[in-house]
């Protein structure tokens, strides 16, 4: 049986008056590899930081777990948010902390483990992203790749319920964007882990989209939710379809 | 709190998996067994393994590289997909070599290395300095690429927004000078010279020191935090590809905006300081107002008012120079940001006082 992880009702996104998504409703159910896709400008990164808790909405609320989350009190928040990791775009690790210290910060902060579990729970979070062994390493000395990868395995320290990944791929070469898509699934499919995943990047919303929304910049709103897949055999408007074959078929109109 | 059940048997390591096997501590006992030179095989049953977490899959991970290094066996049945998946994935890349650690070098190696950091260090503030007086004449021309919108903006950074500051730390330490030295004048019954010790202790150099210390601490900082986040977004990269001299575009600028700024400021911090000390004259410690403007007005001298001023001159271009410096050679992240702002900031104020030192040095010869 599929549950609802998260739930969006009349949410509206803006920075003071102005306004960036008009209202979205949504469902993430459990399990899923949810794509918040759209074109530049239309509020995915806005919108993903609504969900994370960094800005509030501006209308309507959102439901994590069953709990509405811009009405909690902090306490409640805080416990909401042990259970969701985040990957930032350029990793977010800090520049002064081996990698290994990056993923042990949460471990320490939130769990009584001993520091020979935690020890051993980072060596397993660095070698689930491929990358045993660079536990000394600073972020500063590993590639752009490495970093993102890096940061996932700090956002899956706590083992998450969610997790949230802003522009996986961006700045990624193929072979690397992909390690990361197999990476995101093999996750998804290990752990049950929910993935919440903001990017524009068709292959990788293909690759791994099992649900999704795509939201339009001229009209500041949602304009289709469903898998991936299935949008592109029915769309359900030009811009819809257009974003999901680049635009081939203006081309061929041409 | 649960842990796996393990037993040897014919060199054997058995571990047994079942119940709720969550939040587990790293059993000690259990990878001391295989480490074991007996042990020669690894084993792990699964029997009604309940709930699992990261930690048992750590665990299991641990026995997995301790068989690899000490090539035993290891094998695993039962195990649940999802925890069966996760091993699969921790093991697919192979560990990477630890990285290379940097012998450290004999004492005399070191100390020469590090006399030819400071040199080339040297070297390299002299030619920054140098190219950026030279872009400073390019600059009274007109003929840099330097943008006029730039330097409008540093000198609203360095002058207005610097004013309230200024004035209130310059008035704050004319008030010290004045009750420091009514202690020691009170004894003789003099006073009254607190006016003059004031007025000459601020316009000739507190004043100047005291807009200095404020200014690199306010605008020198924010120069190399400016400039050294522009290094890690790439901005300053941008800049030299396309041809455009940092220098010129970036340093000039303010530069130009703190060397007009920093002797304004210093007029400033001369009043104010001079207004402290005039507050604690009068109305502490009684001496008549038209008495204590007579004396501050006799200390007064242009020399000394010149002196000063000339103080600030030199050091908007150390503060500017200094923050900089720092921040297009700034490391390209945070923590290289941060040691960018401290080294502007100290390097600017270690720089103004060795300044004054050689100023002083030069009036007295001179008889200034």
């Amino acid at each position: 049986m599929t549950t609802d992880k998260i739930v969006a009702k009349n949410l509206q996104v803006a920075y003071g008056p102005k306004v960036i998504i008009k209202t979205a409703d949504f469902a993430v159910k459990q399990n899923d590899i949810f794509i918040i896709m759209g074109g530049s400008g239309s509020g995915k990164s806005s919108l993903l930081r609504v969900l994370t808790g960094l800005m509030p909405p501006a209308k309507g609320t959102f439901w994590v777990d069953g709990t509405d989350y811009p009405a909690a009190d902090d306490e409640t928040k805080l416990e909401i948010m042990k259970k969701v990791g985040i990957l930032y775009q350029s990793g977010g690790l800090f520049s002064s902390m081996t990698l290994a210290e990056n993923v042990a910060l949460p471990l320490q902060k939130y769990t009584d483990y001993s520091p020979a579990t935690i020890d051993e729970l980072v060596n397993l979070k660095l070698a689930l992203v491929g990358l045993n062994g660079y536990n000394d390493y600073y972020p500063a000395e590993i590639s752009g790749g490495m970093k993102k990868r890096a940061g996932l395995a700090r956002a899956l320290a706590l083992d998450p319920e969610i997790v949230y990944f802003d522009e996986p791929s961006a700045g990624l070469d193929p072979i690397s964007s992909t390690r990361l898509d197999n990476l995101m699934k093999d996750i998804n499919q290990s752990l049950g882990t929910t993935l919440v995943v903001v990017t524009h990047e068709l292959d990788s919303i293909f690759a791994i989209g099992t649900n999704g929304i795509f939201l339009d910049a001229a009209s500041k709103s949602l304009t289709a939710h469903g898998n991936p897949h299935d949008l592109l055999k029915n769309p359900p408007n030009e811009t819809v379809y257009n974003f999901l074959t680049r635009g081939k078929e203006d081309e061929k109109t041409a | 709190m649960a842990t796996p059940d393990f037993e040897i048997k014919s060199s054997v390591l058995t571990v047994r998996l079942g119940g709720n096997l969550t939040h587990v501590e790293s059993p000690a006992a259990l990878f001391q067994a295989a480490q074991n030179l007996e042990t020669k095989k690894i084993s792990v049953l699964t029997e009604g393994l309940k709930a699992w977490d990261s930690t048992l899959v750590s665990i299991l991970f641990e026995l997995q590289n301790i068989s690899h290094a000490r090539k035993i066996g290891f094998e695993a049945k039962g195990l649940p997909q999802g925890l069966a998946r996760l091993l699969a994935l921790a093991q697919a890349v192979p560990q990477h070599v630890d990285k290379v650690v940097v012998e450290k070098e004999p004492l005399l190696d070191r100390l020469g290395s590090w006399g030819i950091n400071l040199f080339n260090i040297f070297l390299k503030g002299w030619h920054f300095t140098a190219e950026n007086l030279a872009a400073l004449g390019r600059f009274a021309t007109g003929k840099t690429a330097a943008r006029k919108v730039d330097f409008l903006f540093a000198l609203e950074d360095c002058g207005p927004k610097a004013l309230g500051i200024v004035s209130l730390i310059s008035f704050m330490v004319g008030l010290i000078l004045a009750f420091v030295g009514a202690i020691q004048l009170k004894t003789f019954g003099a006073q009254v010279y607190v006016a003059s010790l004031v007025t000459i202790g601020m316009i000739r150099i507190m004043g100047a020191i005291m807009a200095g210390i404020i200014m690199a601490g306010r605008t020198g900082a924010s120069f190399a935090a400016t400039l050294g986040t522009m290094q890690v977004n790439e901005e300053i990269d941008a800049l030299k590809t396309m041809g455009v001299p940092v220098s010129e575009f970036l340093v000039l600028p303010r530069l130009a905006a703190l060397v007009i700024a920093m002797p304004i400021l210093t007029m400033l911090a001369d009043f104010m300081g001079m207004l402290g000390g005039a507050f604690v004259g009068v109305l502490l410690l009684d001496i008549p107002a038209v008495e204590y403007w007579r004396y501050s007005w006799q200390a007064w001298g242009l020399t000394n008012f010149f002196v000063g001023l000339f103080h600030g001159f030199v050091f908007g271009f150390i503060i500017s120079l200094c923050g900089c410096y720092y921040g297009i050679n700034s490391g390209r992240n945070a923590d290289g940001v941060g040691v960018a702002t401290t080294k502007a900031v100290v390097a600017g104020i270690v720089w103004m006082i060795i300044a004054t030192g050689f100023i002083t040095f030069c009036c007295e010869r001179l008889g200034i």
